[in-house]
C-alpha cells in the first residue's frame, strides 16, 4: 500500500468534507470577501468550544455531549452580569470567572453520573444536556420572578413570569474581539479572540505533556490496567467532565460576547451536536481527536454552514431548501462521520495485514 | 543458611467455610528460582492473593499463618504495600496499554517528570513528564533483560512474544525489586518464545532477584527452576530442590494419577486403501504473523493428521483458512465437493467442525451461559435444538438436556449449564468448545491448540477426547506447539516450514527429523541420512 494512499484513507472525513466545501463554494457563487468575512468570524465564536471536546476524547470518554452543561453555565454567569451590569472586558472576564465555580460543580455531577455509566458516556452526557436544560427552563422560565424574585426590565417582562426570549448583551458585545482588531478588506480579524484560542490550543497540548495528562490518556486506553498500575480513574474522568465543562462556559461566554444576543432558552441547544460535528469532521473520532482536526473541523464545518444556503438556492432553486440543507448538514455530518470512521477502521486492519504480507 | 527473601508459614484461608487453602508452607531463597505448581483450583491464585494484600482475601476475613519478608513479619493490607516491600507481579493478561510507547508502558505512573511555572503553583500533578530520563530507564531495564527492543515503538506494533518482557521490564524497574512472581507467563507463548523467555528469567534469578515462577509447562520447571513446590488441592504435597524430581513425578503429584503420555503411539494406519476426505491444492492464507504462502496436502478419512512446526511459520494458517477466518486464495476439496473459500458458513455447512486456538476470542461467546456456547454452532448451521414451526425459537428444554449431557460426558467443572463461560477454567473452557464441535457431529474436525493454557488434568482429558471422537469415525487434524502432544495422538505428523509443507512423519520418527524438518530441510535430505529402514 503506497504511503500516499495511507494519507488518503486516514484523512478520509476531512478530505470528503473538503470536496462538498469546495463544491458549496463553487454553486454559492459568493464573493471571496464575504466568505472570508463570515469564516473569520464564526471560526473566532467557535473554535474555543470545539477545543473544550479534545480532553474527554483523549480520556476515553467520547464525544462529550454534556459541554452543553458548560455552555449553560456560561449563560447563568451572562445572566448575572447582565443583572449586575457588568460591562467592558473587565465585566467578561469576571463574567468568565464567576461561570467558573458552576461549570465546575456542574461538571463534577456529570462526571459521577458518567461514572456510573462507563462505555455509554456519549448518549448519557447527551440525555444529561437535555436533562439540564429542562431544569435550567424550569430555573428561568418559572421560578423566576414567582419564587426568585429578580425584577429587572432589562431581563424580564412585567407581565408574566420568567426571563425575557433575547437579552440584549450590550455591556459585553464585541468586547474581547475589537480590543484589537486588523481590517482585511471588509473582514476585521478580531486578534485578541484569536489569541485566547491559540493560547488554549498551546495549553492543551501542553496539558498532555504532563503527568496528569499522561494519565488521561492512559485512563483513555484502558482502564482496567490504568487502575492496576495505581492510577484513579474514577477520578481522572472526573476531572477530564470537568476541564471540558469549564472549557466549555468560557466558550459560550467567548461565542456569545462576539453574537451580542443572549437567545435565553435556545443558546445552548445545538452547543454540543455543532461543536462535536465539527471536530468530526476534522477527522477525529470517539477515541481520537487533536488541535489539529479540531481547527481544520471548525473550519471546513462553518466554510459549509455560510454556503449551503446560497448553494441551495442555485442547486435547487430555493433559499428555504438551503436552510433546510444547513440543518440536514449538521445532523447528517455527525452520522456520515460515525460511519466513516467505522470503515476507515476496517480499512486500517486490512492495511496493517497488507504490511504484514509484504514484509 | 541466609535469611530467605519470602518465607510463608502455615497459611490457611477459607472463603465462606470452605477451606481453600491448608498450613501451606513456601520459602523462597535470594537469587532462587522457585517453581509453583498445581492444577487450576489447587490454590496458587489464592497464595498469590494473599501475598499481594489483594481485596479477595481482606475483604473476606484475611488469612491465617505468617509472612515474612527478609525474616521481618509483614500482612499487607493491598497490593501497594506488596510493592512497596519490593514484590513485583506479572500478571497472566497482559497489562500493557496498546496505544503507549514502550517507555511509556515501563514507566506507567511512575514516570520521571521535571517541574514547570505551573506545577510550582498548582501541584506535582501538572509537572511535566522528563521523557529523556523516562526513555533511559526503559533502556536500561530492557538492557537487563538482554532484550533488543526499541524503546519508542508502540506496543500495538509488537509481536506478542515481546509483551512479556515489556512487562517484566517495568518490575525490574522498580528500584527495589527483590522478588518477582510471574503468574503462567508462558502460557501465551509459543516454545521458541518461551525458551527465550526462560532465559531471562535464568539471567534476573543471577542479577539477584528471586523469581516465584507459576506454570503448567513441567518441561519448563525442570529447565529452569532451583526448587518446587507442588500444591493439590489447596494442601502442600512437596517442596524441594529440582534434582528430586522427574517431569513424570511432579504431573503424577499434581494430578494425584498417572498421566498417560502415549494414547496412541504406534498406531500408525495403513493409508492404502483409505480414500482422501480433504485434498488441499496451493493453499494460501493471509493470517498476519501465520501466513501461508501455498501448500498441498491430503487428509485420510479416518485419520488424526497432527500439524506441527515452530511459532510464526503457519501451521496454524491452515484450519484458520479453511474454515474460512482469514482471507484465502487456492483449492480445497472436501469428499470431491470444492470448499468455497472466505465462507465460515459454507465451510461449517459441509459437516466441518473447528475448535479455534483463540478460545476466548473466536471460540466461545464468553459472556453467554455453557448452554448456549455448546448448541450455538448447530442451532444456527443446522437447526438443531429449534421449536418446529416458522419462527426458530429456541427449544430450551432439549437445549438444558444436551448441555447437562455434554457437562457430564466432559467432565466440565462448573455450577450448572447456565453458568457463564468467562468464569470457567482455560480447561474447562476448552471442553465447552470441544463439546460445541461434538455436537455439530461433524466428519471433519480441525482442532488448534486444543491445550495451550490449561493444566495437566485437564490436558489429558482432552486429548482423550479427541482420540474418542476419532475413533467414533471422524477425521481429525489437529494443530499443536506442542510436539509431543502431536506425537502422543497423531497418526502422521505434517511439519509445516516458513508457509510451506516441509514433510510429513510417522509419531515415532526420531527426534532428529523433526528437527530438521522444523529447520527447513527437506523430506529427502532428511532420509539421505541414517533413518533406519523399516
Amino acid at each position: 500500500m503506497s504511503k500516499v494512499k495511507r494519507i488518503l484513507s486516514r484523512n478520509a472525513v476531512p478530505i470528503l468534507f473538503a470536496i462538498v466545501c469546495l463544491l458549496g463554494v463553487f454553486y454559492a457563487n459568493r464573493p471571496f470577501q464575504f466568505l472570508l468575512m463570515e469564516i473569520v468570524k464564526r471560526m473566532a465564536r467557535n473554535s474555543f468550544l470545539v477545543l473544550s471536546l479534545i480532553i474527554p476524547v483523549v480520556a476515553g470518554m467520547g464525544l462529550n455531549f454534556g459541554i452543553v452543561l458548560g455552555a449553560l453555565a456560561g449563560q447563568i454567569a451572562l445572566i448575572l452580569s447582565t443583572h449586575w451590569e457588568w460591562a467592558g472586558i473587565g465585566g467578561l472576564a469576571l463574567t468568565a470567572l464567576l461561570a467558573t465555580p458552576l461549570a465546575v460543580l456542574f461538571g463534577t455531577l456529570a462526571g459521577l453520573v458518567l461514572n456510573k455509566a462507563k462505555g455509554r458516556e456519549m448518549i448519557t452526557s447527551m440525555v444529561m444536556g437535555f436533562f439540564a436544560n429542562g431544569v435550567y427552563q424550569f430555573i428561568f422560565l418559572f421560578l423566576v420572578g414567582t419564587l426568585i424574585p429578580f425584577d429587572n426590565p432589562a431581563l424580564r417582562i412585567s407581565t408574566s413570569p420568567g426571563l425575557r426570549n433575547t437579552v440584549d448583551l450590550t455591556r459585553v458585545r464585541g468586547v474581547l474581539d475589537n480590543i484589537w482588531t486588523v481590517q482585511y478588506g471588509f473582514t476585521k480579524i478580531p486578534i485578541v479572540t484569536f489569541l485566547v484560542i491559540a493560547l488554549l490550543a498551546v495549553a492543551i497540548w501542553a496539558f498532555f505533556k504532563t503527568k496528569l495528562g499522561q494519565d488521561f490518556r492512559a485512563v483513555g486506553q484502558d482502564r482496567h490496567i490504568a487502575s492496576v498500575a495505581g492510577i484513579q480513574t474514577d477520578r481522572n474522568r472526573v476531572l477530564a467532565i470537568v476541564f471540558s465543562t469549564v472549557l466549555a462556559a468560557w466558550g459560550q461566554i467567548i461565542f456569545l460576547q462576539n453574537i451580542g444576543t443572549l437567545n435565553t432558552y435556545n443558546s445552548h441547544e445545538q452547543v454540543g451536536t455543532f461543536a462535536i460535528a465539527a471536530l468530526l469532521i476534522g477527522g477525529a473520532s470517539v477515541t481520537r481527536a487533536t488541535i489539529g482536526q479540531a481547527l481544520m473541523g471548525t473550519f471546513l464545518f462553518h466554510v459549509l454552514f455560510v454556503v449551503s444556503p446560497s448553494a441551495g438556492q442555485t442547486i435547487f432553486g430555493s433559499a428555504q431548501v438551503g436552510e433546510y440543507f444547513r440543518v440536514f448538514v449538521a445532523y447528517g455530518i455527525i452520522a456520515i462521520s460515525l460511519a466513516l470512521h467505522a470503515w476507515r477502521g476496517k480499512s486500517l486492519g486490512k492495511a496493517s495485514m497488507e504490511e504484514d504480507v509484504s514484509a | 543458611m541466609s535469611v530467605p527473601v519470602l518465607e510463608m508459614k502455615k497459611i490457611s484461608k477459607s472463603f465462606y467455610g470452605t477451606q481453600v487453602l491448608k498450613d501451606i508452607d513456601l520459602r523462597v531463597n535470594a537469587g532462587e528460582i522457585h517453581c509453583l505448581v498445581g492444577e487450576n483450583g489447587a490454590g496458587k491464585s489464592t497464595l498469590m492473593n494473599i501475598l499481594f494484600g489483594m481485596s479477595v482475601i481482606t475483604d473476606t476475613g484475611g488469612y491465617e499463618g505468617d509472612l515474612l519478608v527478609n525474616g521481618d513479619h509483614v500482612a499487607f493490607d493491598s497490593p501497594k504495600a506488596a510493592i512497596g516491600a519490593g514484590i513485583g507481579m506479572v500478571h497472566q493478561e497482559f497489562m500493557l496499554l496498546p496505544g503507549f510507547t514502550v517507555t511509556e508502558n515501563i514507566k506507567l505512573n511512575r514516570e520521571s517528570t521535571k517541574p514547570n511555572l505551573f506545577s510550582r503553583v498548582l501541584g506535582k500533578k501538572l509537572e511535566t513528564l522528563d521523557r529523556k530520563q523516562m526513555a533511559a530507564d526503559a533502556k536500561a531495564a530492557l538492557d537487563k533483560l538482554g532484550m533488543n527492543i526499541e524503546e519508542w515503538v508502540t506496543v500495538a506494533g509488537l509481536p506478542v512474544g515481546y509483551l512479556q518482557f515489556v512487562e517484566i521490564a517495568r518490575e525490574i524497574d522498580k528500584q527495589n525489586l527483590q522478588l518477582l512472581v510471574l503468574d503462567e507467563p508462558t502460557a501465551v507463548l509459543t516454545e521458541s518464545e518461551a525458551e527465550q523467555f526462560l532465559d531471562v528469567v535464568r539471567r534476573l534469578a543471577k542479577s539477584g532477584i528471586s523469581i516465584l515462577f507459576i506454570t503448567h509447562r513441567l518441561d519448563e520447571v525442570m529447565a529452569v527452576a532451583d526448587a518446587i513446590t507442588i500444591l493439590k488441592d489447596g494442601e502442600l504435597v512437596q517442596s524441594g530442590p529440582t534434582q528430586e524430581f522427574t517431569i513424570a513425578q511432579i504431573a503424577e503429584l499434581m494430578v494425584g494419577r498417572k498421566v498417560d503420555t502415549s494414547a496412541r503411539l504406534g498406531a500408525e494406519q495403513a493409508r492404502e486403501g483409505k480414500k482422501k476426505v480433504l485434498e488441499i491444492r496451493d493453499l494460501r492464507v493471509d493470517m498476519p504473523g501465520e501466513r501461508l504462502r501455498g501448500i498441498d496436502l491430503d487428509v485420510y478419512e479416518g485419520e488424526i493428521l497432527g500439524i506441527g512446526g515452530l511459532a510464526g511459520h503457519g501451521k496454524i494458517a491452515l484450519a484458520n483458512g479453511i474454515m474460512g477466518l482469514y482471507p484465502s486464495r487456492g483449492q480445497v476439496r472436501y469428499e470431491g465437493t470444492e470448499v468455497p473459500l472466505n465462507n465460515p458458513r459454507k465451510a461449517l455447512d459441509l459437516g466441518l467442525a473447528f475448535v479455534s486456538e483463540d478460545r476466548r476470542g473466536v471460540g466461545l461467546v464468553l459472556e453467554d451461559s455453557i448452554a448456549n456456547n455448546i448448541v450455538l454452532t448447530s442451532m444456527q448451521t443446522q437447526d438443531k435444538f429449534l421449536k418446529p414451526g416458522p419462527l426458530k425459537l429456541k427449544d430450551q428444554k432439549q437445549i438444558t438436556a444436551h448441555a447437562l449431557e455434554s457437562i457430564k460426558r466432559f467432565d466440565i467443572r462448573c455450577t450448572g449449564p447456565d453458568q457463564i463461560v468467562r468464569r470457567l477454567s482455560g480447561g474447562n473452557q476448552q471442553k465447552v468448545c470441544l463439546a460445541r464441535a461434538f455436537t455439530q457431529n461433524p466428519r471433519l474436525f480441525f482442532v488448534s491448540e486444543p491445550t495451550r493454557g490449561i493444566d495437566v488434568g485437564a490436558k489429558s482429558r482432552v486429548l482423550e477426547l479427541i482420540v474418542e471422537l476419532n475413533r467414533m469415525g471422524v477425521t481429525v487434524v489437529i494443530t499443536s506447539s506442542e510436539l509431543a502432544e502431536l506425537r502422543s495422538i497423531s497418526d502422521r505428523i505434517a511439519i509445516i516450514y516458513e508457509g510451506r509443507l516441509s514433510g510429513i512423519l510417522p509419531p515415532d520418527a526420531p527426534d532428529v527429523e523433526y528437527g530438521l524438518l522444523m529447520a527447513g530441510k527437506s523430506l529427502e535430505e532428511v532420509e539421505i541420512g541414517e533413518r533406519p529402514s523399516k
